[in-house]
């Protein structure tokens, strides 16, 4: 496909294909945008490939008996297709858009929650969540009297494995839920591990892609987790659409979440029957044109080489780890052994918010705050939340010398 | 240093900076009349606010305690100075005035009657520039608001 690099990895040619990145900005300076782990910036292939659809195929899906909806319908199928080859799932029916991770965690927890999971079974979570993987099974638990359990991480902002199996120890734990990759400490949580320890107690995994699926590449069937997700937006795709990914064991187990359109097979007024899987998901008109953008986003980055885009992350993480250090006042949070392109951190002289107003000031976007993640920031004392500074694969090392240069005199600014 | 924030100086004036570094009337008011919390959820700015009104009516102290930026405390440590004396309905103006001075750069309608107080706070008037931040600003008066009217909790959103 056209608009991506060739092998080896060249930074340089990957940024031209993001038209965002050579716009002009405020004063002159050009964009540094370190908040992809928030939502990344938009590759012409994905930009192109939505209008195109508009264009050219668009109609409503699975319901109109003319070419066009049949166009469209076969586009909207693709991308299922795509996304099932870019986990490796078993099968494409095993993949159920959505809005985002988020409502596929909420999916999740109503469905399988009320669903199939025993009214006495508990679920783990960890102290590293962000908020939607927090909130639905606290609302599970309020709802349904499933208890709600939270794992600790160490002070390096990994896993405990041991009080991971303290709790899964009394068996009645139905579900463990844990994100892939902290969108703060930028750990990458050691899914294998947690996925073996979690089965032999006899408790699915539920895991977050949000953050990692951009990352890394993930193998759901390697893994052997029993239900993922991840988002569009934060992989080079459009907003607004999200994906479940779960065994079809579980899927067909599950009752629906939203009732409506294209989820029943037949309806009376006395009583529907649902349609088979994945439709039984996916209520109402779908984000058609979003799901062949995240097809063309998830065309971009395989074409790239999900290994090559990690490889370049690690070498941004190395010299990140090493120059933040020497940025006077600051102070880092996590040090887990495996960690991604996630850096959040404290600096002694401004509150978060001040200094995100500095940085923009040098053309860095960052983020300021607790990051959807407040029980974290409260672990590690950091009630004011901190600034974070989040890589995508058009960031550049120079993009890095410039943040610590600009923090270290935003620390004299403060001072 | 090359001043890669110098053009900052309108926003971060030296008043502010100095009232965000040491806050005045940042402590309990044991005897306070009235108090109510000012929560900003999206940056988790968050203030408690005291004031304590003699048996006129008028605002005879006030104080605040939390945690914010710069801004947020800088604006809560002036606004517990120039409110004091006024009524509560001259509070409450003054507030509205103040947010409009926040949002706009500029007020208006503010009369000769205001000027010294609003002279006072406009070394805020800068933050007009920086939508995302005009509620760090404005939380304090949110929170004066509401303890005014007897309320006990206000949100910047």
């Amino acid at each position: 496909m056209d608009g991506v690099s060739a092998t080896p990895f060249d930074v340089a040619r990957i940024r031209q294909d993001f038209p965002i990145l050579s716009q002009p900005q405020a004063r002159g300076r050009p964009l540094v945008f370190l908040d992809s782990g928030a939502s990344a910036q938009k590759p012409r292939v994905v930009i192109d490939a939505m209008v195109r659809c508009m264009e050219t195929a668009y109609a409503n899906v699975h319901r109109g008996a003319y070419r066009l909806s049949e166009l469209a319908t076969d586009a909207y199928e693709a991308a299922r297709g795509a996304t099932a080859r870019f986990l490796n799932a078993a099968d494409p029916r095993e993949i159920v858009f959505t809005k985002n991770s988020t409502e596929a965690m909420n999916l999740v927890a109503h469905s399988w929650g009320r669903g199939v999971l025993k009214p006495g079974q508990a679920v783990v979570i960890s102290e590293l969540e962000h908020h939607a993987n927090i909130v639905p099974w606290q609302m599970l638990r309020d709802d349904r009297g499933n208890e709600l359990r939270v794992c600790r991480v160490t002070d390096a902002g990994e896993i405990d494995m041991d009080d991971l199996e303290r709790h899964l120890s009394d068996g009645k734990v139905g579900l463990v839920a844990m994100a892939h990759m902290s969108n703060v400490l930028g750990t990458v949580t050691p899914v294998e591990r947690i996925v073996a320890l979690a089965h032999a107690h006899g408790a699915k995994v539920l895991l977050d892609g949000s953050q990692a699926a951009v990352h890394r590449r993930v193998d759901v069937q390697s893994i052997g987790c029993d239900f993922y997700c991840f988002t569009g937006h934060k992989l080079y795709g459009p907003t607004g659409i999200g994906v479940l990914w779960a065994k079809l064991e579980h899927l067909d187990r599950m009752p629906p979440f939203l009732g409506g359109g294209d989820m029943i097979s037949v309806v009376t007024f006395e009583k529907s029957e649902w349609a088979p899987v994945p439709a039984k998901f996916e209520a109402g008109t779908p984000a058609i044109i979003e799901a062949v953008g995240l097809h063309a986003a998830i065309d971009y980055v395989t074409a790239i080489g999900m290994g090559a885009i990690e490889a370049h992350e690690r070498a941004l993480v190395d010299h990140a780890t090493a120059l933040l250090a020497q940025v006077p006042g600051l102070t880092l949070l996590g040090a887990a052994q495996d960690r991604g392109g996630v850096f959040a951190f404290g600096l002694d002289a401004a509150h978060p918010h001040d200094l995100a107003t500095l940085l923009d000031r040098a053309g860095i976007a960052v983020r300021a705050g607790r990051h959807c993640a407040e029980p974290l920031h409260a672990r590690f004392g950091l009630d004011n939340g901190t600034t974070r500074a989040s890589f995508g694969l058009y960031t550049t090392k120079d993009e890095i010398d410039l943040l610590a240069q600009a923090l270290t005199e935003a620390r004299e600014f403060f001072k | 240093m090359s001043g890669l924030f110098d053009d900052l100086r309108d926003l971060y004036q030296e008043v502010i900076l100095d009232h965000g570094r040491k806050p005045r009337n940042f402590r309990r008011l044991e005897d306070a009349t009235a108090t109510a919390r000012g929560d900003n959820p999206m940056c988790g700015d968050r203030i408690e606010l005291f004031v304590k009104q003699a048996p006129d009516g008028t605002i005879a102290d006030a104080a605040f305690q939390g945690r914010g930026c710069a801004i947020s405390t800088a604006s809560a440590s002036l606004m517990t100075e120039v409110v004091k004396g006024k009524t509560a309905d001259q509070a409450k103006d003054l507030g509205a005035k103040f947010r409009e001075l926040a949002m706009t750069g500029t007020c208006p309608d503010c009369g000769a009657a205001l000027a010294d107080d609003m002279e006072r706070l406009a070394p805020l008037s800068g933050v007009h520039e920086f939508p995302s931040r005009v509620k760090c600003a404005t939380l304090a008066w949110h929170a004066l608001g509401a303890a005014l009217d007897g309320a006990k909790e206000a949100s910047s959103e």
